[in-house]
């Protein structure tokens, strides 16, 4: 237990160290989001009845923050470790799978929900927002951000070079993120690409947490939440097994 | 029980088999020497018994813990100084070595972190930034890392490469006096000397296989005898000697040959064979091999 716990302890600290890179700049990027989007739409687009756009807009932009930046902390971590070569003292060692998959995703959980909560602090004044359902964004957020730290682990232990990790960044997540409906509701979508967006998880994850807020959502919450959950649960069982087997690890 | 059993380990990457069946044991208390040119497996055996690296075939036990099935029992009993100058540039030397600790399931360790500094002059940079260090003071960090949890089994790949004296001798009084207090030290390196004067029991290591496994100085006995060396400044060498010469060296137009003899015994009638010839005898000096003779007539030797 006091090895996971010093891990854990240990990967918050490497990014609370540079908390200006790791948390400053993406709330930052988030307020910019909000201003230009807000800006330019407030007056053409009303998703929800009596929902103001750049009301609707501010939790997708959190749990957007919250989803990239869980998956950044894991998976920049690992492969700055391995590159370096420092990952040694962390395979030496007796730390078990369990330890190292439960200590990186919790920091990446960290990590999203700090992130998260600096881009609910500065937006928070731009639009009256309700807490329709506030446990809905808990576990919403809870649940998104360990899924992508997860996929993040997943990433970094798959990734040699840093561009194989720039490649699963910026062609898997960054779309998925974008795509699943923080900045529109995909009923405003074609038929087809409603359909599409019903394959992409990060979708029910936007819209469960939006649903914490304005108790309204595209997709029931209990349906969003467990298709999230089989969603962790699976990339979980993945990252697991590769720890595990010492999968690019433990050659 | 042996500190660390090695049974028939193979290893390959791809086409390379860096271990061909490697089987050894190291017992409790050894100063234990793993030594090989580079590329003949030694890094490859260490990160098997650390589990960095997975054997193909073969098993290693550290005091009796399989690497791999008991994978937690074997790693709380060894501490690994890797060869590679590694570090986490996000943290202090303090912050590195309690964090190691705590990786080994330690709390409140700061007595030992304090002495482990001490022991490696390391304790003015405890607050210093691991960038900030130089090569020989990020080396001892990683010493001191290996050392937090109180191995019982130290395994140092390479620890004195590219190092100042100064720091080379404060390591090997630290290590001394944990194998005096009942560690096990394995080392490799590539400095002989060193090698001769710590180690007890010496492996050595070509392609991935042991060519020799005994003590330092059975080692010495059994294989090199002595050199003796002599300077002719008229005449040559008869060629009754020329079976026994190991290496010659012009200089100044003296010719100078050194010759393998197994005992001092031997000594005397190559001087009279030589007096015989006519040869006069400018110079000559008996030296006692040492462990670079061996290592070279051993390597030389598998060819």
């Amino acid at each position: 237990m006091i090895g996971f716990r010093t891990l854990f302890y240990k990967e918050v600290l490497r990014f609370w160290k540079v908390a200006t890179q790791t948390i400053t700049a993406p709330v930052m990027t988030a307020m910019l989001y909000l201003l230009i989007f807000g800006h330019v739409l407030e007056e053409h687009v009303q998703v929800f009845p009596g929902v103001r756009y750049t009301a609707f807009l501010i939790p997708g932009l959190i749990m957007m923050s919250v989803l990239q930046n869980a998956f950044a902390n894991t998976s920049s971590s690992l492969i700055q470790s391995k590159i370096t070569g420092n990952l040694v003292f962390v395979l030496l060692p007796p730390l078990s799978h369990w330890d190292l998959f439960g200590a990186y995703v919790l920091a990446s959980v960290v990590r999203g929900l700090a992130v998260g909560a600096g881009v609910f602090v500065i937006t928070v004044w731009f639009a009256d927002l309700h807490f329709a359902a506030p446990a809905w964004i808990a576990v919403f957020a809870l649940v998104g951000a360990g899924m992508l730290g997860t996929l993040g682990l997943i990433a970094g232990i798959w990734a040699e070079k840093f561009d194989q990790l720039a490649a699963f960044q910026n062609f898997i997540i960054v779309p998925a993120t974008f795509l699943s409906g923080v900045f529109y509701s995909i009923h405003s979508l074609p038929p087809f690409w409603q359909a599409v967006s019903r394959f992409n998880p990060f979708f029910y994850m936007i819209d469960g947490f939006r649903y914490g807020f304005f108790g309204q959502s595209d997709i029931d919450p209990v349906t969003s939440l467990v298709i999230v959950s089989a969603f962790f649960v699976a990339v979980a069982a993945l990252a697991i097994h590769m720890l595990k087997r010492g999968y690019k690890l433990r050659h | 029980m042996s500190a660390i059993q090695i049974t028939d380990v193979e290893k390959s990457y791809k086409a390379l088999r860096a271990l061909g069946g490697v089987s050894l044991a190291v017992e409790e208390g050894e100063f234990f020497g793993l030594l090989g040119p580079n590329g003949a497996g030694k890094t490859t055996l260490i990160s098997i018994i650390a589990g960095l690296n997975k054997a193909d075939a073969g098993t290693v036990k550290i005091h009796g813990y399989d690497v791999e099935r008991d994978y937690r029992e074997a790693r709380k009993r060894l501490g690994v100084v890797p060869q590679e100058l590694v570090f986490d540039p996000f943290f202090t030397v303090r912050e590195t070595l309690r964090m190691q600790s705590g990786y080994f399931g330690l709390k409140n360790n700061d007595a030992w972190i304090d002495e482990v500094m001490h022991h490696l002059d390391l304790t003015v940079k405890a607050d210093a930034n691991m960038r900030a260090l130089s090569g020989g003071m990020k080396r001892r960090v990683l010493v001191a890392q290996a050392l937090v949890h109180k191995p019982p089994v130290i395994v140092l790949d390479e620890p004195t490469a590219g190092v100042d004296v100064e720091l080379r001798q404060t390591l090997w009084k630290f290590i001394s006096r944990l194998n005096r207090e009942g560690h096990t030290i394995v080392l490799t390196t590539h400095y002989l000397e060193e090698a001769q004067a710590l180690c007890n029991r010496i492996a050595m290591l070509k392609s991935g296989k042991v060519v020799a496994l005994d003590a330092t100085k059975a080692l010495i006995r059994r294989i090199a005898g002595a050199q003796l060396t002599v300077r002719l400044v008229q005449g040559v060498l008869p060629e009754k000697l020329l079976p026994l010469v190991s290496h010659v060296d012009d200089m100044n137009r003296k010719t100078e040959f050194t010759l393998r003899v197994n005992d001092y015994a031997e000594v005397e009638p190559i001087l009279a064979t030589l007096r015989e010839a006519g040869a006069v005898i400018d110079d000559m000096h008996l030296q006692q091999a040492d462990l670079e003779d061996v290592f070279i007539q051993i390597m030389e030797g598998e060819k």
